[in-house]
């Protein structure tokens, strides 16, 4: 039997029986749409995560205190209070960092801040004015603080839209005074609402110099952050070494397996990002494999109460000499049609529903969602599904070859 | 018992046995039958029910094997065969009759008798061309693309000879062919295969209860409990009207 009879045979043992078939492939539509949609929506989850990371500035460096936890036995270098003034001063020193062109300790805390007898519980944010440029903040009214400001200490802060909202309902808050641990700060700048779509949220945020936070605010020490700009993006991982290395010394640290500290650029950020992102499609794509593996097991199901059906069709078509392995090939290819058309559906289904979800986060909700058609997904749903019609055709395919003509005839 | 010279004979059983084995018991079906049948004879195998015809025909057409005893096809031992050339000498060297027809569902008449060319050597640009001769010489040239659905009990059946036809073999096995039609529609298959005997030259074995249809034969062979009871010429042959072939 020649292969396009073959097919022209499947295909009209198909279309003869065309609402078991539809059945039959619900179940594989139902697993490569759940496949196809997860794959889709984790690239573009992925996606829109690294693109913020990459908003940041590639040529950013952040020091981190404490170690990232490799074992449950280090869990207690997770926090720390390592990083000092001293180590932005020898940070700052051109001899051990040459690549640095500008630096920032952050300070981070939370508050609750007042005005009149409005209060809102506020994440406090010190930095300087760099702070500005990293995340690109550009206040709807008023100005950012600068680093005279800094330096003096100043009470000038800038508030996120949230922040100004709750405290002052419909006034201007430009210029007026809020008080946090019972200190007045006045409010020099109000940063536009940033939604809930990017990584930081500064809606909630007071802003001000981290001179002025450790000593007035928070209390402490030391610095939850140092942020580093490199000169370049090329010079980054030279840079990260030489800050590794003056913080070492600065720590009187010999072994840098014992670092009290971490030092992150954006592109390990943008790694570890996007392995968590990949490792939780991953995860869902064999949950739905499930769903996959269970249409195939309806295939079986079907195509061995479909041979059982046609029995005597098999034994007509021994009985017109039809070799053992003609009607196992017929039967076989039954079985990945039903899948690979199933298969086919079900990423058309997927793609299409990820598309519709695309539309409504990015023009609905106003996330920065892009919708990322999953090759691969698409790729893994049809190697799937053909191979499921294989595995779970097969068997029912060989009951039907193996038939004897005569009890297949005999069979009313 | 009449016995063919033995260069003429196309089918030569010789003591056939049939076991059918159902656990500890076994029902012997055929018990030990011998005959020969010429080239270009018209047999009729008669006997009720339970008689073995049905099992002896079963194993004349290599759909199934039998326990013990010889069986020569066309001078070669069928037991020499493996699967696939069973399956080659089912589809050119016999054709098929059955008296369910079985026609395949929601396809066209031409395209049923093609079948068992799909199975075939033979070339396909021919194929085409010999299941339209086969399908006008049963004399439905003007149904060849109706679906087989459309027809009456008579007209499929004279699908399933054309069907049985289309790779132009030596021997026609029919089992019942007339079991399922009125006795007009079954006037007009019998006169087609009688014809086909008598033209053409093939060789025709017929299972019948029905003794109207077993006298178009030349010769009856009776089965009884799984033994040839009787086997005669046909002394007043039926000879189908011809105003039937149409």
């Amino acid at each position: 039997m020649t292969y396009r009879h073959l097919l022209k045979t499947s295909l009209t043992g198909l279309a003869t029986n065309r609402s078991r078939s539809v059945l039959t492939i619900l179940g594989i539509v139902i697993g490569i749409t759940a496949i196809m949609l997860v794959v889709s929506l984790g690239a573009g989850a992925q996606s829109l995560i690294l693109g913020e990371v990459q908003g940041l500035g590639t040529n950013t460096i952040a020091v981190i205190p404490g170690q990232v936890s490799t074992s449950p036995t280090n869990v207690s270098a997770l926090y720390s209070d390592s990083l000092k003034p001293k180590d932005v001063t020898a940070l700052e020193n051109k001899a051990n960092v040459p690549g640095l062109v500008s630096l920032m300790p952050v300070v981070i805390g939370s508050d609750v801040a007042s005005y009149g007898s409005n209060t809102y519980q506020v994440t406090i944010f010190g930095g300087t004015s760099l702070m500005a440029d990293i995340f690109n903040l550009v206040p709807s009214e008023g100005q950012f603080y600068d680093q005279s400001d800094v330096n003096s200490l100043s009470d000038s802060v800038v508030i996120g839209s949230d922040v100004a909202q709750y405290l002052f309902d419909n006034q201007d808050p430009l210029n007026q005074n809020i008080k946090i641990k019972g200190r007045t700060f006045r409010v020099e700048g109000v940063l536009p609402k940033s939604g809930g779509g990017t990584l930081f949220n500064f809606d909630s945020m007071v802003l001000l110099p981290y001179t002025t936070a450790m000593t007035y605010v928070t209390g402490q020490k030391f610095y939850n952050r140092i942020i580093i700009q490199a000169v370049s993006d090329a010079a980054v991982p030279a840079t990260a070494n030489d800050v590794r290395l003056t913080l070492e010394e600065s720590h009187n640290i010999t072994d840098p397996t014992k670092d009290d500290f971490t030092v992150e650029t954006q592109q390990t950020l943008a790694n570890t990002l996007g392995t968590i992102t990949s490792a939780l499609t991953w995860f869902l794509v064999a949950v739905a494999s499930i769903a996959l593996f269970v249409g195939g097991v309806g295939i079986m199901n079907i195509m061995l109460v479909s041979v059982t059906e046609r029995t005597r069709e098999i034994g007509l078509r021994k009985a017109l000499g039809a070799r053992d392995r003609d009607i196992l090939r017929q039967f076989l290819l039954e079985a990945i049609l039903l899948t690979v058309i199933g298969g086919l559906i079900g990423i058309i289904l997927g793609a299409g529903l990820a598309f519709l979800i695309a539309l409504v986060l990015s023009s609905g909700l106003h996330v920065d969602w892009t919708f990322v058609f999953p090759w691969n997904g698409a790729i893994l749903g049809m190697t799937v599904s053909a191979a499921i019609g294989l595995v779970f055709g097969g068997y029912p395919a060989r009951q039907a070859s193996k038939k004897s003509p005569i009890e297949a005839l005999r069979y009313e | 018992m009449i016995m063919a010279d033995k260069d003429d004979s196309i089918i030569a059983v010789k003591n056939l046995k049939k076991v059918y084995h159902d656990g500890e018991t076994g029902t012997t079906a055929l018990d030990g039958v011998t005959f020969d049948v010429r080239k270009g004879e018209f047999v009729a195998i008669m006997g009720p029910s339970g008689s073995g015809k049905s099992t002896l025909l079963h194993l004349l057409g290599l759909l199934d094997e039998p326990t013990s005893g010889s069986y020569h096809l066309n001078g070669k031992n069928v037991k020499s065969y493996e699967g696939d050339e069973i399956a080659a000498i089912r589809n050119s060297e016999i054709g098929f009759v059955f008296q369910a027809f079985n026609l395949l569902p929601r396809t066209t008449v031409v395209e049923n008798v093609k079948l068992p060319l799909y199975y075939s050597s033979i070339p396909e640009h021919e194929w085409d061309g010999r299941a339209r001769k086969a399908v006008e010489d049963v004399g439905l040239g003007h149904r060849m693309e109706h679906d087989q659905a459309e027809l009456s009990g008579g007209e499929r059946q004279r699908v399933a000879i054309a069907r049985a036809l289309v790779t132009d073999p030596d021997v026609i096995f029919a089992d019942e062919p007339t079991g399922n039609l009125d006795s007009k529609s079954g006037k007009n298959v019998m006169s087609i295969i009688q014809r086909l005997n008598e033209k053409e030259g093939k060789t025709v074995v017929l299972i019948t209860h029905e003794t109207s249809t077993a006298d178009h034969a030349e010769r009856i062979i009776r089965l009884l409990d799984g033994v040839i009871d009787s086997d005669t010429r046909v002394r007043n042959r039926l000879t189908a009207d011809d105003e039937y072939v149409k």
